[in-house]
């Protein structure tokens, strides 16, 4: 070989070697547009605006037919009580069905707990429901495949398909998922996905007279949910779960679980 | 090979065809990995539309105004004028078909949702005229002498 030809290939090889496989790899439109769709459906909680009234636990049990007297529900609204020593208190009775109208504070087996409103440094709710996760430890888990996250981001469960094993109620962190005591198959919120597909709001936000609660598209830029989410400060509940939720909370604090 | 390593093998091979031609029946043509990919969009895909099919049950206030338009208004310019009719009235469903009247909450338990005194400095709560269930009025109903729709006390 002569010296002439030994470097030719030699330029010819090194400069195909550093050519990695992956920049050879054609792009299919459809597959990056699927990444990045139009529609994300996310929800905006206030804190600082919700009372505690419970409205949209009474709303979503009856629009969703999650029967009124079970003792499970799919959004319920946590009260927090900061003590000037430190403590914090937390119940939800009933989830909240009939709202906060008591000033003692369900401790469960330690019964009622009258506290002096002297004592209180901070006192708020905290409405919950399913965060709809980007990374849904939920559907991971599922044997079946009856649980499954939309393209635009809910997280649905089929309920022909579960077999109400229960594993997926055990995997969220969030405790969201409960078993539905008459259809016999683990349950959850769905955004509403009857109503925010056919262009109506969901029935707790429908239902909240203050407006502590949003749902929105957090894709589009113009959405008042989206707008906030990207320009406030918002926090989410238990990020350190890589579940990536996509309920944006306004005004959390260190003392919400 | 020999006829018992045959017959045996038959039969898992039988088992295993059946176990195809079951499946063929049985799963849905629709079920399979979705937008989401395999991990979180493996599912029967006709479920998402069952699903926006179901029954919605409240309406919205802008519905109760198409005919109880004198209520709405008059509600629109007092202090409760932020609260859904559905609040109350219950869920329209198909009203004023099925049902033909919708039943009005008129309980303390109601009022008291908003309007028992909590100590909550930190919400909204702090903002919102209180009482002592325990202590005010008992045994009365709260619209026997506030007005619902138009609670200012000034008015009464």
């Amino acid at each position: 070989m002569k010296r002439r030809d030994f470097l030719k290939s030699t330029a010819v090889f090194v400069s195909g070697a550093s050519v990695s496989l992956s920049a050879l790899e054609i792009f299919e439109p459809g597959e990056l547009l699927a990444a990045v769709p139009e529609l994300r459906w996310g929800f905006l909680i206030d804190t600082y605006k919700c009372v505690g009234c419970g409205f949209c636990v009474k709303g979503c049990k009856i629009e969703n037919d999650i029967p009124i007297e079970a003792n499970v529900t799919r959004t319920w609204v946590e009260r927090y009580v900061v003590m000037k020593d430190g403590e914090v208190l937390a119940d939800s009775p009933k989830g909240a069905l009939n709202g906060f109208t008591d000033k003692r504070i369900d401790q469960n087996s330690a019964g009622m707990k009258q506290i002096d409103d002297d004592e209180i440094a901070q006192a708020f709710f905290v409405p919950k429901l399913c965060n709809h996760c980007e990374v849904p430890a939920c559907v991971q888990v599922c044997p079946v495949g009856a649980t499954y996250q939309a393209a635009d981001g809910v997280v649905l469960v089929d309920r022909t398909w579960c077999i109400g094993c229960g594993y997926c109620i055990m995997a969220c962190p969030y405790g969201v998922r409960f078993f539905h005591p008459v259809e016999k198959v683990a349950d959850k919120c769905t955004f509403c996905y009857h109503r925010i597909s056919n262009g109506k709001t969901t029935a707790c936000v429908q239902a909240c007279p203050f407006g502590a609660r949003q749902i929105g598209n957090l894709r589009d830029p113009n959405d008042p949910v989206a707008k906030t989410v990207l320009n406030q400060r918002v926090g989410v509940l238990r990020d350190e779960y890589g579940t990536k939720p996509q309920a944006f909370y306004i005004g959390l604090s260190k003392e919400v679980r | 090979m020999k006829n018992h390593v045959w017959r045996p093998l038959f039969v898992v091979i039988g088992l295993v065809v059946f176990i195809f031609l079951v499946r063929m029946w049985y799963v849905p043509d629709d079920f399979g990995s979705q937008e989401r990919g395999y991990t979180f969009g493996f599912h029967r895909l006709s479920n998402e539309q069952e699903w926006k099919e179901f029954p919605a049950k409240y309406k919205d206030s802008r519905y109760c105004a198409e005919c109880h338009d004198e209520k709405s208004e008059s509600l629109a310019e007092s202090a409760h004028a932020m609260i859904p009719c559905e609040n109350c009235h219950g869920p329209a469903l198909q009203h004023p078909d099925n049902p033909e009247l919708l039943a009005i909450d008129r309980s303390r338990e109601l009022c008291i949702r908003c309007h028992s005194a909590l100590y909550m400095p930190s919400s909204g709560r702090k903002d919102i005229p209180g009482i002592d269930p325990e202590e005010h009025n008992v045994g009365d109903m709260c619209s026997d002498c506030h007005n619902p729709h138009n609670p200012s006390l000034e008015d009464m």
